[in-house]
């Protein structure tokens, strides 16, 4: 069952980006930032978490996932340190997201070279 | 006569033709007609600009081989690409002892290489020319959208640059059998409003409709005329509006005009979104498909209208409009004699 709710949530919002991609000229990369951006303000307004209880990875893997980590660190942050958690508390909250994205990039870079799709 | 389709009274022959295409054109419809082609899309060298900058070589050589003629033999080269300051024609073509003209006309610029060498032969700067044009699509991404590592999402109505580069060597000489260029029409810069980069057929069809409507309202010809009305690299969506950009205009183009960027590939079975796009595209397909038809004599009087989306990574990116433009040749043979 988390299973389930797990994959149609992610579905689904992969389902929205597919149709943004197909049908108007916003192009990849702002439709990501896009998603950034909106994982923050759902989070923000209180919808995220409660959709990240409820299907787990689902909400957290998809790049809205990444602006709800992103806002939490921030109100963990300001609630133990004050106005300064603005600063810090997305970066500290998102480290090792981004430590691993830049980490595996690089290995990845090494071993692989890149080649055409469609092939 | 300034602004007219200027007519070349010296007739400069096709003497020979080359292409070099990438593996998935070699997957394709055409793939028996080209002279290279190679599973490798670095042709064995280490980056992508190099690999096209091989293609150009490769399929120049061959060209030159096929009329029996060396790099000394050329009077003057025309040639061009995509990527920024044409480096892989220029690369292709250094150290080769040939003056060498580079042009640009974004995927235009195989038709403009065409139109320019047979002026050069016109006015007597040369007897003998090569006009090149090639793109690759992996350095075209990286130069337009982004590095193919970025792993990139591409939408339905993006094309797919062409891995492939395509040669013809035009001699002044008599040769009632050969195909040769009869006319040349230079494109005005055009543009309608359209900002997509993901949607390049759209930006050109407007310069390639004005084009073809300008050119027979000078010229004494009717659509009727010609064996084949052939775009550089509209693609699916971009060849419908020129369709419809002609017809509205009075010109029913339905039944006589095809697109480079359909034929070279196989539209239904090849992932190729909206077709095949970049200078190599009309290369490939022309310097293979056409003057294999013209040789067998399915086709005797065409147009070739190359056409170029004259936009840079940087106006995309700061939200410009994307001008088109296209440059239109006939290519003719005349009747055999007996």
């Amino acid at each position: 069952m988390e299973l389930i709710k797990c994959f149609i949530v992610g579905g689904l919002l992969c389902v929205v980006a597919q149709i943004l991609i197909d049908k108007t000229a916003i192009t990849p990369a702002r439709i990501l930032v896009g998603y950034v951006c909106a994982g923050v303000l759902l989070t923000g307004i209180g919808i995220y978490k409660p959709l990240v209880e409820f299907a787990g990875c689902g909400a957290t893997v998809p790049l809205t996932g990444f602006g709800y980590t992103l806002a939490v660190g921030v109100e963990k942050a300001v609630s133990e340190t004050g106005i300064l958690g603005a600063l810090t508390g997305g970066l500290s909250a998102t480290a090792g997201g981004i430590g691993s994205a830049i980490l595996f990039s690089l290995f990845f870079g090494l071993i692989f070279k890149g080649k055409p799709e469609n092939l | 006569m300034p602004r007219m389709p200027f007519v070349f009274t010296k007739k400069p022959k096709i003497v020979a033709c080359a292409t070099a295409v990438g593996a998935l054109e070699a997957k394709g419809p055409l793939s028996s007609l080209f002279d290279v082609v190679s599973d490798d899309s670095k042709y064995g060298m280490n980056t992508w600009e190099k690999a096209e900058a091989e293609m150009v070589r490769s399929c120049t050589e061959i060209a030159l081989k096929k009329a029996k003629m060396s790099y000394q033999d050329v009077d003057v080269a025309f040639a061009g690409d995509l990527t920024n300051q044409c480096a892989s024609t220029t690369f292709g073509m250094k150290d080769k002892g040939m003056p060498y003209i580079g042009l640009y006309g974004a995927c235009s610029t195989f038709a403009l290489s065409l139109g320019m060498a047979a002026l050069s032969i016109e006015s007597g700067l040369a007897t003998t020319t090569l006009s090149v044009a090639s793109s690759h699509f992996c350095s075209a991404e990286r130069q337009y959208r982004f590095p193919l590592e970025y792993g990139c999402q591409r939408t339905p109505t993006a094309q797919t640059t062409v891995t492939g580069a395509g040669s013809v060597i035009l001699k002044n000489v008599e040769n009632k059998d050969s195909a040769f260029v009869a006319e040349f029409f230079p494109g005005i810069v055009r543009d309608l409003g359209i900002k997509d980069a993901n949607n390049m057929g759209a930006a050109m069809a407007p310069a390639c409709a004005d084009t073809v409507c300008r050119y027979f309202s000078l010229s004494n010809c009717t659509p009727k005329d010609f064996d084949l009305i052939l775009t550089g690299d509209l693609g699916l969506e971009g060849h419908r509006i020129f369709l419809e950009l002609c017809g509205a205009q009075g010109l029913n183009l339905v039944d006589i005009s095809d697109d480079c960027g359909k034929i070279i590939y196989n539209m239904k079975e090849q992932d190729v979104n909206s077709g095949g796009s970049g200078c190599g595209c009309s290369a490939a397909v022309f310097s293979s498909l056409i003057m294999d038809q013209f040789q067998s004599g399915h086709l005797r009087d065409i147009l070739l209208i190359g056409t170029g989306a004259l936009l840079n990574s940087t106006t995309v990116l700061q939200k410009e409009t994307i001008p088109g433009i296209a440059h239109l040749v006939r290519i003719r043979k005349d009747a055999q004699w007996n």
